[in-house]
């Protein structure tokens, strides 16, 4: 077990070595210059020069890329070209949001996810099921910008139940949430509804209600949880589909996240916060398959890790 | 009086007779309306990236900067006059080459310390260190001993002298027309250097300065809090408590918690797509202030590239593209342009019309310079909204004329690349990334656009045209540094631009409006919401009526 952690920790760095030269590499053949972003229009062009030299892209890609590697393994994601701030600063002020919304769209998508799943696998076949099927396939679907604006304003400008936007209250977080969370609903009902039917069907089912235990119990003490176990080990993964939904779900709802500052960063070619964003998604993303993995084994004793 | 007029007699007052000036005549009247106190909420969707005078740049931070730091000089609140800031006075001798500013007495950082001479010399030797990266550092180019801080061989202007502490006197290498208005740029900010020393490069991020307004919180990526500075060095200013920025708002968001109560005033303004249902609701429409803008949107045609360099190719061009209609397709947000220069900037042609939209004679035009079926081109345009909209009716009507543009719509940072990048690309809509005027003076929209220094590998000057002639005109307009020949230079000024549109390196397509959505109990003169100079809003002036 620990020679397999091991062995993982070791190919994530690997990974996350590749992630940083690819997107490097990316970002170099980019046509567009950051620094121009940074002079501005009315910059001469030794104005131009000198601040490109300043920050050292005049040098060769290895050369910039050797000094970033040097910079990260000293702890130093560097500073943004146009805040100036250190990178690092500008993350850690920024990922306690993220990390908030990430955990209530979990909880959002858990929620609703197995609940419809078990509703649909209990009336499988009928029309709730059907209809439960359709609107999950959509759910899956829908582009998220579209998502979070109709939620905005059916829920917040309509109805009025919610605020617009911002950050700050337990209420801010309901809609950003439910919009991040309403995509892996609709694959959690999926499967939560296919792994329901497949533990009603089981014997140890069959028995329990052959002794003669209520419908309701048997559902919620002895189907539920052993249809959920395979599911759970699923969260780890969402993390990877999290971090391509909180560029927009962020953005829409204002929400102070690292999805709204890389979106920024992307906007005006600045470099260091790109790379910065782009490796600590990385590392959640690689952590969360890995603890994915390592959960398994404690949910079903039948896997083994080597 | 035009403004153009207003602007010289201004500044002729100021620098009368042999340039001694006290210059207090055309100062800015209070409000007697205004009431002290309240905090407005302002909304960005954008980060603001930094808060120091020399770095800071953009849309967001510009204004920002404007109240919590001084320059030398300022300008009248609302209007494109120059005033005296810190410096209370300015002699400026006879040859135009020196300039001695007389600073303001008891004027204090907002660390409690008080303002000196030496304070505006670190402030000018700080902006032109190559180390501090200053996007600005160009502007000082006329200040004696700029090239040798350019180069690094000094570490302190030559040209900047402390005389005694309440005087400074800056030498400059060449007369230079536009120089007060330099010290009026956010570059020109006084600093105070043990502020600067203590935070190193997170000076943005703690900015100190002399301005109305002081910075007390700021939450990366959600807010920022202005207090009043109650010491301020204009009396009875500001207003206003605290103003509160709240950043990462879209602009619709932004119009919604604006409809609510909940914002003052969106600082992107009206999104396009809710901009005619807001002016078609009378309630609302009463909210918005509408101003021009020191702003022409643009085609270039890259003269380096066939056929555009022939010059009847470009002509036909500027006579095939029917501005009205693009004009209406933005919603009416603009005025059809018939030069460079917007109508507000002085210097501007009111008699020329422009080039007529004449499609047939454009087309028997282009069979004269040799191309009776036109020809194939390109045309880049930012890919965000209205830009492509716009780039398709260029599109439409250049192929009544017979020229096929195929459109090429990328990020606004790959199209700036491909505009400073030689002979790349033929044709180039500026929407998005059209020239705004750093000051209010037509030499600024010469130089890096349309004059042979931006005509460079990376420069902004994407028709390439260079005119050495004109490169000279422009010089002698801005060595014109009396007072009493300005009507000479701006007549120069406007013989140039005269001149470009003769050759036709630019189709000028529209000036745009500026929109400014302000909340009903936000009080003060409508002037202050579309300040020239102040984008969006000057924050000293406003107040809140309840």
């Amino acid at each position: 077990m620990l020679a397999y952690v091991f062995r993982r920790l070791v190919q994530s760095a690997l990974i996350l070595l590749g992630v940083s030269f690819i997107t490097f590499l990316l970002l170099y053949v980019l046509p567009a210059d950051p620094v121009r972003q940074i002079a501005g229009r009315s910059a001469t062009p030794e104005t131009v020069e000198n601040i490109r030299r300043q920050l050292g892209l005049d040098q060769p890609f290895v050369v910039q890329y050797g000094r970033y590697l040097a910079g990260l393994f000293h702890g130093d994601m560097g500073r943004s070209y146009l805040q100036k701030t250190e990178v690092a600063a500008l993350i850690m002020a920024r990922l306690p949001a993220t990390l908030l919304l990430m955990l209530g769209a979990i909880v959002a998508e858990l929620a609703i996810g197995l609940s419809l799943g078990v509703l649909a696998a209990v009336r499988r076949g009928g029309a709730l099921d059907q209809s439960l099927m359709i609107a999950s396939f959509v759910a899956v679907s829908a582009p998220q910008f579209v998502v979070g604006l109709l939620l905005l304003y059916v829920f917040a400008v309509k109805l009025g139940w919610f605020p617009i936007g911002g950050y700050g209250h337990a209420s801010n977080l309901v809609l950003p949430a439910m919009t991040l969370g309403i995509m892996g609903s609709g694959w959690y009902s999926r499967m939560m509804r296919s792994s329901m039917i497949d533990v009603l069907r089981s014997d140890y089912i069959r028995t329990a209600r052959a002794k003669g235990l209520g419908r309701a119990r048997v559902l919620a003490l002895h189907a539920m949880p052993n249809a959920i176990l395979p599911i759970i080990a699923m969260i780890g993964i969402d993390i990877g589909i999290f971090m391509s939904g909180i560029v927009v779900v962020e953005s829409v709802f204002g929400w102070p996240g690292i999805g709204q500052l890389a979106w920024q960063a992307i906007q005006r070619v600045d470099i260091p916060i790109i790379m910065g964003v782009t490796l600590v998604s990385a590392c959640a993303i690689v952590l969360g398959n890995l603890l994915a993995d390592l959960v398994t084994p404690f949910i079903d004793p039948r896997i083994k890790l080597r | 009086m035009s403004l153009m007029n207003k602007l010289l007699a201004t500044s002729a007052l100021a620098v009368s007779l042999s340039f001694a000036s006290l210059a207090a005549a055309q100062d800015y009247t209070p409000d007697p309306n205004a009431k002290p106190g309240g905090n407005i909420v302002i909304t960005y969707k954008d980060d603001v990236a930094t808060l120091d005078p020399a770095i800071g740049y953009d849309w967001q931070n510009w204004s920002m900067i404007k109240s919590i730091f001084d320059g030398l000089m300022d300008y009248v609140p609302g209007t494109t006059e120059l005033r005296p800031g810190l410096a209370e006075s300015y002699e400026i001798s006879p040859d135009g080459k020196t300039y001695t500013f007389h600073l303001r007495k008891g004027v204090t950082f907002h660390n409690g310390r008080e303002m000196t001479a030496e304070d505006v010399k670190y402030s000018l030797d700080r902006v032109t260190t190559p180390a501090t990266q200053s996007p600005g550092a160009g502007f000082f180019g006329s200040i004696a001993g700029y090239d040798a801080m350019a180069d690094g061989s000094a570490t302190s202007l030559s040209g900047v002298t402390v005389l005694d502490p309440a005087t400074v006197k800056i030498a400059l290498s060449r007369p230079d027309a536009t120089f007060l208005h330099v010290m009026a740029l956010n570059f020109s900010s006084v600093v105070p250097k043990e502020e600067v020393e203590k935070w190193g490069a997170d000076f943005g991020k703690h900015p100190v300065g002399t301005g109305a307004f002081k910075l007390s919180d700021w939450t990366i990526g959600q807010k920022l809090l202005l207090t009043k500075n109650a010491d301020y060095w204009r009396a009875g200013l500001p207003y206003l408590d605290s103003v509160t920025f709240e950043v990462g708002q879209e602009p619709i968001v932004a119009l919604l918690r604006l409809q609510k109560g909940e914002v003052d005033i969106p600082g992107d303004g009206i999104p396009p797509a809710k901009f005619t249902e807001v002016m078609n609701n009378p309630d609302e429409k009463k909210q918005v202030v509408v101003g021009g803008q020191l702003q022409t949107g643009y085609i270039t045609l890259n003269v380096e590239m066939k056929p555009f360099d022939t010059v009847e190719v470009r002509r036909a061009i500027n006579m095939a593209i029917n501005k009205d209609r693009i004009v209406q397709m933005i919603n009416g947000r603009a005025t059809p342009a018939t030069q460079p220069l917007p109508p507000s900037m002085p210097g501007y042609t009111k008699e020329y019309a422009g080039y007529a939209f004449d499609p047939a004679k454009a087309k028997a035009m282009l069979a004269e310079a040799g191309y009776p079926d036109g020809f194939q081109t390109q045309l880049y345009v930012m890919n965000t909204d209205p830009n492509p909209r716009i780039a398709q009716a260029i599109q439409q009507d250049l192929a009544a004329i017979g020229v096929k543009a195929e459109i090429k719509a990328l990020a606004q940072a790959n199209v700036i690349e491909a505009g400073g990048t030689p002979k790349t690309a033929p044709m180039i809509w500026s929407g998005g990334m059209a020239w705004i005027a750093d000051f209010p003076d037509p030499s600024n929209f010469y130089g890096p656009i349309l004059g042979c220094a931006g005509a460079v590998e990376g420069g902004w000057n994407w028709s390439w045209y260079c005119n050495k002639d004109l490169d000279a005109e422009a010089a002698k307009a801005d060595s014109i540094v009396d007072p009493a020949k300005q009507d000479e230079r701006l007549a120069l000024w406007s013989d140039v631009y005269m001149k470009i549109m003769q050759d036709a390196p630019w189709v000028p397509v529209f000036n745009e409006n500026r929109y400014t959505m302000k909340s009903a109990r936000m009080g003060g003169s409508d002037d202050l919401y579309v300040d020239p100079v102040s984008i969006p809003v000057n924050y000293d002036y406003v107040y809140v009526t309840e």
